[in-house]
C-alpha cells in the first residue's frame, strides 16, 4: 500500500511479538509442568525484587512486550503506557495468559500461560522498578479464608452487574465480556479488583479495603467448593438455560413418552 | 354410540361423510367443492392382533411385567422414605441438601414411575386392542330442544314483562353496571395519601449529603476515587434509616466514577458538577428502573443488563444504544471542608423510568 | 343382592354369587348412586371415545403438570410466609449468614435448606410451572396447526387462550415471590412498564406497591393472587376447557373408517383410563426426576432483594422472555413530549404489539371462520399442508415470538457465540420485522409442494428405487401403487374455492365484500385439489 497509514506501523509491528511468543512456546512446552508448580509456591517471594530479577525482566519485556508497549513501556498506539502498573497487573495480564495479546479483538483472551512463573515475576519487578504501583500483596489477602458472607454482599453489589452473582461471566458492549469467575486463581482475582484490567474498574484499597478483597474471594471459593445443592447448575445461566432445558429435555422427552404412549403394541 | 367390535362391518359408507355445504350465509357461497368422483373412504383396514392377543406365553409374560413395574414403584415408596430419613439435612454441611434432594427426588421418581409406566403398558399389552367408533351428532340442539328453549323464554318473557316493561328493564340494567362501582373506589387505599409524582421527582440527595459507600455507608474523600474506579452509592444517613430505607435506595442508589478530566465532554453549564473528573450518576436505569451499573473504565460506557440500553459517561450518560430514551440524570457533586465528597443539590432531573407527569 | 335390585338406576344386579369385595363395591355403588345419580354419568362417559394420536396428549401434559403444580404448591404454602418484613437471616447458607433480609425470602432460603424435602418440592413446583406453560403454548400450536380451532370450537380455543394468559400470569407472580434480587429485579421492571401508561402510571404503580416501589405489601398481594383468585380462574377454565372437549368430542386424523361424522378411538373405560391415568405418574414422575437432578432458580445465589445489586444475564422464566425481548428491541430515544406529558414510546410500543398479537390469537378463529366463508362442523384434524396460507400464518407468527423470545437472551448468545451485543441486537431486530413475511412464503411454498408429492404419490404411488431396464434400452424406477387405506389418508381433505363476490340485495357490492372475497382469494388461491376417482382410474389404463 502506497498510502502510509497510521496503523501500519503498528501492524508490522505486532508481527514480531507474535513469532517469538511461538518460539517460547515451544520452549516452555519442553521445560513442560513447570509453571503449575511454580504458582503455587512463588507468589509469597516476589515481593523481594533482586537485581537479576529486573534485569531478566528487562530482556523478557523488550524481547515479548516492548513492540506495543514501547521499549520503555511508554506505550505507543498498539498498547498503553505499563509506568506505574505494578507487578500485580503484569501478574495478572501474563499470569492468565491474557499477555501476550495473540490477535487484537474487543478485548484480551484467556490463553495458556506463555512464562514461566519466574519469568513473570521477573518481568513484574522490572515493571515495578519504572514507577511504583500495586505489588503483589501478602499471602493472608487472597487466602480465601475471610468472611464469606460479607464477600457475597460485597460481590452483589460490586461484581455481579457484569460477572453475573453466581460468577457465570456476562456480556458487555461491542463484543467484550466479563469472564466467567469459577476456579480462578485467587491473587488473579485480587490483581483484577486491583488493577482494573481492560474495561474492569479498579477496586482500589480505598474502594474494597484487602480484608474486603479477601472477603470475596472466599466467597468465590466458597462456590468453588460447594456445588449447587439443587443437583446440575445448567451453567449458573439462570432462566435462559432453565427455559431451553425445559423445552428440549422436559417437553421433547414427554412427547417422545407420547409417541410411545399412542403407538400400536406389537 | 355404536360399538364395532369387529372392524370392517357398519364401517360408515362413503355416502355419508359428503361435506354439508355451507348455506347459512346469503353473502357467502358454498366454499367446499363435492365433487362426485371423490374418492371414498376405504373404511376400516383389517385388525392386526398383538403378540400378547396370539402367543399366550408373551401375554404372561406382559403381565409379569406389568406386576414388575408395579412392585418397583412399592420399592420406590419405601426408598423414598428411607432417603427421607437416611440423608438428613446436616446445618454445617450444605452437600447434605443435595443428597437429600437427590435421593428422596429418585424414590419418588422411582415409585410414579413405576405406577405410570406399568398402568400404560397394562392398557397398550393387554386390555382389549380394537378402536370403537362412536357417531357425532350436530353440536346444536335438536330441533325440538331449540323450540321448546324459545317457548320457555317468551313464556318467561311474557310472566315478567322483560320486553314490555321497558323502564324496569332499563333501570334494572343500569343498576347493575352501576352496582361494582364502589368496589373500584374502595380500591383506593392500597396506598396511602401522599403525591406519588410528587414523591417520584425527590430523592433522599440534598445540598451537603455526603456520598457514601453501599452498603456499609462509610463516606468517601475525592482522594479515594482513583482513575478508573466505580463506587456504588447511597446517601449519607440511608443505611440507618429505619423506615422507607429499600425505598429510598431504590430512588438514591448512584454510581461514582472517576474518569481523566481530558476525556470528560462536560457541557459548560453543568461543569461544575464534576470535580476533578469524579461524576456521579444515577443508578437507576432510565428505561425500566433496572441498577444501571455495567461501568467499562476504558470506553466510559455505562450498561444496563436488563434491556441492553448504552449509557455515554464521558458525554453527561446520554444514551448511545439500546431502549432508554433519557440520559441517567447527573447528581451535582463538590467537596466538603474536610475532603469528602457531598451532594450540591437533589438530581435536577427525575430519577428512573419515564411516566406521564415527568416533564411537568 | 337385594340391595340392587331395589334401586332402579343401579343397573343390572349381578346374579352369580358375589364374593365380600364385590358385594361391598356393589353396596358402595348403590350408595353413592342413589344419592347422586353417579351411574347416569358413568353410562355417558364410561365409554367415550377418544381417539389416539401422541399430539392429542399434548393437553394432558399441560393438565397434569398443572395438577403436580397444586400439589407441590400446597407443600409449600405450608412453609412460606409472604411478609416483606425485615429479619436476619439466621439459616444454615453461610454466605448469607447476618444479612438483613424480608421474611419471605428467608422462608424461600428455609425451605430450600432446613426442611428435608422442600428444595425437591420447589424445583418440582418451578420446573412443573416451566412445563406447564410450555406444553400449553405447544398445545396450542397443535391445535393451530391442524385446524381443530374451527367450528365448533372456537369458543373452547378462545378458553384454552385465556388459559394461556392465566398459566403466564401464575408464572409471574409465583416467580416474584421469593423476593430475591433476581425477581425484585423482575418487578421493578414491571413497575417501569406500570409507569409508562400514560395519564395513570405513577398511580397506578403507587397503588399497585402500595407505596413507593418496591413497598413492603407487594408480596403479600402477588401471594394472594398467586395460590388463590389465578388458582381457581384457572380451575374453573380448565373446567369449561374439559366439558366443551366432552361435549364437542375430540377431532382425529383422517384416516380409514374415520370419518367428520364418528370418533374412533379407546374408550375411557378402561384403556383411555388407563392410559391417561399412567400418563400422570410419568409426567409427575419425569417433572419429579428433573428436580432432584437439576437446580432451577437457586435463589441462595441472588441475595435479598435490594435496589442497587443486579446480576448479568438478568432475565425472567421463558414465557415472559418475549415481553422482556419486546423491550431489549427498542430503538433509543422514543420519549414522545406531547403539551408537556410524556409518552415513553420505547415501553408503550412493545406493550401495545404484545396486546394486539395476543388478542389475535384469541381471535384467529373467528378471523378465519369469516374469510373462509366455512360454517360446517369440523371434526377432522386437518394436516398442516392442506392449509398452507394458515400454515404460513402459524409459521410467521412462531418466528415472530421466537425473535423476541431470543432477544431475551440477546447478552448470552453474545457471550456465547462470540458477537457483539449490539450485531446480536440488530439482527433480532430484523429477523422480528421481516422474519415472520420470509417464514409465511417459504412455509406456504413447503406446503403446497408437500401437497403436490401427496398427490403424486397418490397417483403414481411410491418409488421403490428398483431400476428396470425396458427392452427398448429404457431405464424406468418401478413405482409401486398404494393400497386403498395408504392413498386414503393423502385425499382424505376437502377441496375448496374462495367467496365469491356477489351483490347484495340492493344489487351492490361493499367495501366489506370485496375486502372479504379478497382476503378469501388469498386464503384457498394455490390450494392444490386432492386427487379424484376418475384421476386414479385414468391413471391405472
Amino acid at each position: 500500500m502506497a498510502i502510509t497509514s497510521p496503523a501500519s506501523p503498528r501492524r508490522s509491528g505486532r508481527r514480531h511479538p507474535l513469532a517469538t511468543a511461538a518460539l517460547l512456546i515451544v520452549g516452555l512446552l519442553a521445560t513442560g509442568g513447570a509453571y503449575a508448580l511454580a504458582t503455587s509456591t512463588a507468589t509469597a517471594e516476589t515481593t523481594a525484587h533482586t537485581a537479576e530479577m529486573v534485569e531478566e525482566g528487562g530482556k523478557l519485556f523488550a524481547a515479548n512486550c516492548a513492540s506495543c508497549h514501547g521499549i520503555l513501556a511508554d506505550g505507543t498506539a498498539a498498547g498503553p503506557s505499563l509506568i506505574g502498573v505494578g507487578a500485580l497487573a503484569v501478574d495478572f495480564q501474563v499470569g492468565t495468559g491474557r499477555m501476550p495479546m495473540a490477535a487484537s479483538g474487543p478485548q484480551a483472551e484467556v490463553k495458556p500461560v506463555q512464562f514461566s512463573q519466574e519469568q513473570i515475576d521477573a518481568m513484574g519487578a522490572w515493571v515495578a522498578e519504572l514507577a511504583p504501583g500495586p505489588a503483589i500483596p501478602a499471602e493472608r489477602y487472597f487466602a480465601g479464608d475471610g468472611d464469606v458472607a460479607n464477600g457475597a454482599e460485597l460481590f452483589r453489589i460490586n461484581c455481579a452487574m457484569c460477572h453475573n452473582v453466581a460468577g457465570a461471566g456476562g456480556a458487555l458492549t461491542e463484543g467484550k465480556y466479563a469472564p466467567g469467575l469459577a476456579n480462578i486463581d485467587p491473587i488473579h482475582v485480587y490483581g483484577a479488583m486491583v488493577t482494573g484490567p481492560q474495561n474492569m474498574p479498579v477496586f482500589s484499597d480505598m474502594n474494597l479495603t484487602p480484608e474486603e478483597k479477601n472477603d470475596v474471594i472466599s466467597y468465590l471459593r466458597y462456590i468453588d467448593e460447594n456445588p449447587s445443592v439443587g443437583g446440575f447448575d445448567l451453567g449458573s445461566l439462570g432462566p435462559v438455560s432453565e427455559g431451553l432445558f425445559i423445552w428440549i429435555f422436559g417437553l421433547g422427552g414427554l412427547v417422545a413418552v407420547t409417541v410411545w404412549l399412542t403407538a400400536k403394541s406389537n | 354410540m355404536a360399538d364395532i367390535h369387529d372392524d370392517r362391518d357398519e364401517a360408515v359408507a362413503p355416502s355419508t361423510e359428503v361435506a354439508t355445504v355451507d348455506d347459512h350465509s346469503a353473502a357467502a357461497p358454498a366454499t367446499a367443492v363435492v365433487r362426485a368422483d371423490r374418492i371414498p373412504n376405504p373404511g376400516f383396514p383389517p385388525h392386526r392382533p398383538r403378540v400378547t392377543d396370539l402367543d399366550p406365553k408373551k401375554e404372561k409374560q406382559a403381565e409379569r411385567t406389568i406386576s414388575a413395574l408395579f412392585l418397583l414403584s412399592i420399592v420406590g415408596s419405601v426408598l423414598a422414605v428411607v432417603a427421607y430419613f437416611a440423608f438428613p439435612i446436616d446445618q454445617a454441611n450444605p452437600g447434605s441438601v443435595r443428597l437429600n434432594n437427590l435421593f428422596l427426588g429418585l424414590g419418588i421418581t422411582l415409585a410414579l414411575l413405576g405406577v405410570g409406566i406399568g398402568a400404560v403398558h397394562w392398557s397398550k399389552a393387554l386390555m382389549h386392542s380394537h378402536e370403537e367408533v362412536e357417531m357425532r351428532h350436530p353440536t346444536r340442539g335438536s330441533d325440538e330442544s331449540r323450540t321448546k328453549a324459545v317457548e320457555i323464554f317468551s313464556q318467561a318473557n311474557k310472566e315478567s314483562g322483560f320486553t314490555r316493561r321497558s323502564l324496569v328493564r332499563n333501570t334494572l340494567i343500569g343498576a347493575v353496571a352501576v352496582t361494582p362501582i364502589p368496589a373500584v373506589v374502595m380500591f383506593r387505599d392500597l396506598a396511602g395519601d401522599d403525591d406519588p409524582v410528587a414523591l417520584l421527582k425527590q430523592t433522599m440527595w440534598d445540598e451537603g449529603v455526603r456520598l457514601c459507600r453501599d452498603p456499609s455507608g462509610t463516606p468517601i474523600r475525592a482522594a479515594d476515587v482513583t482513575i478508573g474506579s466505580a463506587f456504588h452509592v447511597i446517601p449519607e444517613g440511608l443505611a440507618e434509616l429505619e423506615y422507607h430505607r429499600i425505598e429510598e435506595k431504590a430512588k438514591a442508589a448512584v454510581l461514582l466514577m472517576r474518569l481523566p478530566v481530558d476525556e470528560l465532554n462536560e457541557d459548560p453549564a453543568k461543569a461544575d458538577w464534576s470535580y476533578d473528573g469524579i461524576v456521579a450518576y444515577s443508578k437507576i436505569c432510565t428505561h425500566v428502573g433496572c441498577p444501571v451499573a455495567l461501568y467499562e473504565q476504558q470506553t466510559h460506557h455505562l450498561l444496563c443488563p436488563c434491556h441492553q440500553s448504552q449509557f455515554d459517561v464521558a458525554n453527561h450518560c446520554e444514551v448511545i444504544f439500546g431502549p432508554a430514551a433519557r440520559p441517567l440524570p447527573q447528581l451535582p457533586i463538590t467537596v466538603d471542608d474536610e475532603g469528602f465528597l457531598v451532594a450540591r443539590s437533589d438530581f435536577r432531573d427525575p430519577v428512573g423510568p419515564t411516566f406521564w407527569e415527568i416533564n411537568r | 343382592m337385594s340391595t340392587t335390585t331395589t334401586a332402579p338406576s343401579a343397573g343390572t344386579a349381578t346374579q352369580a354369587a358375589p364374593s365380600t369385595g364385590m358385594r361391598f363395591t356393589g353396596w358402595a355403588a348403590n350408595y353413592i348412586d342413589e344419592r347422586t345419580s353417579a351411574s347416569t354419568a358413568v353410562k355417558t362417559l364410561g365409554r367415550k371415545i377418544f381417539p389416539d394420536h401422541w399430539s392429542f396428549m399434548l393437553g394432558e401434559v399441560a393438565l397434569y403438570s398443572f395438577i403436580v403444580i397444586l400439589i407441590s404448591g400446597t407443600f409449600l404454602t405450608f412453609f412460606f410466609d409472604p411478609s416483606m418484613t425485615e429479619v436476619e437471616y439466621s439459616g444454615s447458607y453461610v454466605p448469607l449468614q447476618g444479612i438483613p433480609m424480608s421474611v419471605a425470602y428467608h422462608t424461600a432460603l428455609d425451605i430450600s435448606f432446613e426442611i428435608r424435602g422442600g428444595l425437591l418440592m420447589r424445583q418440582v413446583h418451578h420446573w412443573a410451572a416451566l412445563l406447564f406453560v410450555a406444553s400449553v403454548a405447544l398445545h396450542m400450536l397443535r391445535v393451530f396447526f391442524t385446524g381443530a380451532f374451527r367450528k365448533p370450537r372456537e369458543l373452547n380455543w378462545v378458553i384454552g387462550f385465556l388459559l394461556f394468559v392465566m398459566a403466564m400470569a401464575l408464572g409471574f407472580t409465583g416467580y416474584s415471590l421469593p423476593d430475591d434480587m433476581l425477581s425484585g429485579n423482575g418487578l421493578r421492571i414491571i413497575d417501569g412498564m406500570i409507569k409508562g401508561i400514560p395519564v395513570v402510571g405513577a398511580w397506578i404503580s403507587y397503588l399497585f406497591f402500595g407505596d413507593e416501589f418496591p413497598g413492603t405489601q407487594i408480596i403479600q398481594r402477588l401471594y394472594i393472587l398467586h395460590i388463590m383468585l389465578l388458582p381457581a380462574i384457572t380451575i374453573a377454565l380448565i373446567g369449561v376447557h374439559m366439558l366443551l372437549l366432552i361435549v364437542n368430542k375430540h377431532t382425529q386424523f383422517a384416516a380409514p373408517g374415520r370419518t367428520n361424522d364418528n370418533v374412533v378411538g379407546a374408550p375411557v373405560m378402561p384403556t383411555f383410563a388407563a392410559k391417561a391415568g399412567g400418563f400422570f405418574f410419568i409426567v409427575f414422575g419425569f417433572i419429579v426426576l428433573i428436580a432432584s437432578l437439576f437446580t432451577i432458580n437457586p435463589i441462595w445465589n441472588y441475595g435479598p432483594y435490594d435496589p442497587s445489586p443486579v446480576s448479568a444475564g438478568t432475565q425472567p422464566d421463558w414465557y415472559i422472555g418475549w415481553a422482556d425481548g419486546a423491550l431489549r428491541l427498542m430503538p433509543p430515544n422514543l420519549d414522545w413530549v406531547i403539551f408537556g406529558y410524556t409518552l415513553p414510546m420505547g415501553v408503550l410500543i412493545p406493550t401495545v404489539v404484545m396486546l394486539v398479537f395476543l388478542a389475535l390469537i384469541a381471535v384467529y378463529p373467528f378471523l378465519e371462520a369469516w374469510v373462509t366463508g366455512d360454517k360446517r362442523e369440523h371434526h377432522i384434524a386437518e394436516r398442516p399442508r392442506n392449509a398452507p396460507v394458515r400454515t404460513g400464518i402459524g409459521a410467521a407468527a412462531v418466528v415472530f415470538y421466537c425473535g423476541l423470545w431470543a432477544a431475551a437472551s440477546s447478552d448470552l448468545i453474545a457471550t456465547h457465540f462470540r458477537v457483539t451485543l449490539e450485531g446480536v441486537i440488530h439482527t433480532l431486530q430484523f429477523i422480528t420485522v421481516v422474519g415472520p413475511f420470509i417464514a409465511y412464503w417459504i412455509t406456504k411454498r413447503v406446503c403446497l409442494a408437500l401437497q403436490r408429492k401427496d398427490r403424486e404419490m397418490a397417483l403414481h404411488g411410491f418409488e421403490t428405487g428398483r431400476i428396470v431396464r425396458l427392452p427398448g434400452g429404457e431405464y424406468i424406477e418401478v413405482h409401486e401403487q398404494l393400497d386403498d387405506y395408504e392413498r386414503w389418508k393423502l385425499v382424505a381433505h376437502d377441496e375448496y374455492q374462495p367467496l365469491m363476490i356477489r351483490p347484495d340485495d340492493n344489487g351492490r357490492i361493499t367495501v366489506r365484500q370485496r375486502v372479504r372475497a379478497g382476503l378469501s382469494r388469498w386464503f384457498f388461491e394455490d390450494r392444490v385439489a386432492p386427487v379424484t376417482q376418475r384421476e386414479i382410474e385414468a391413471q391405472k389404463h
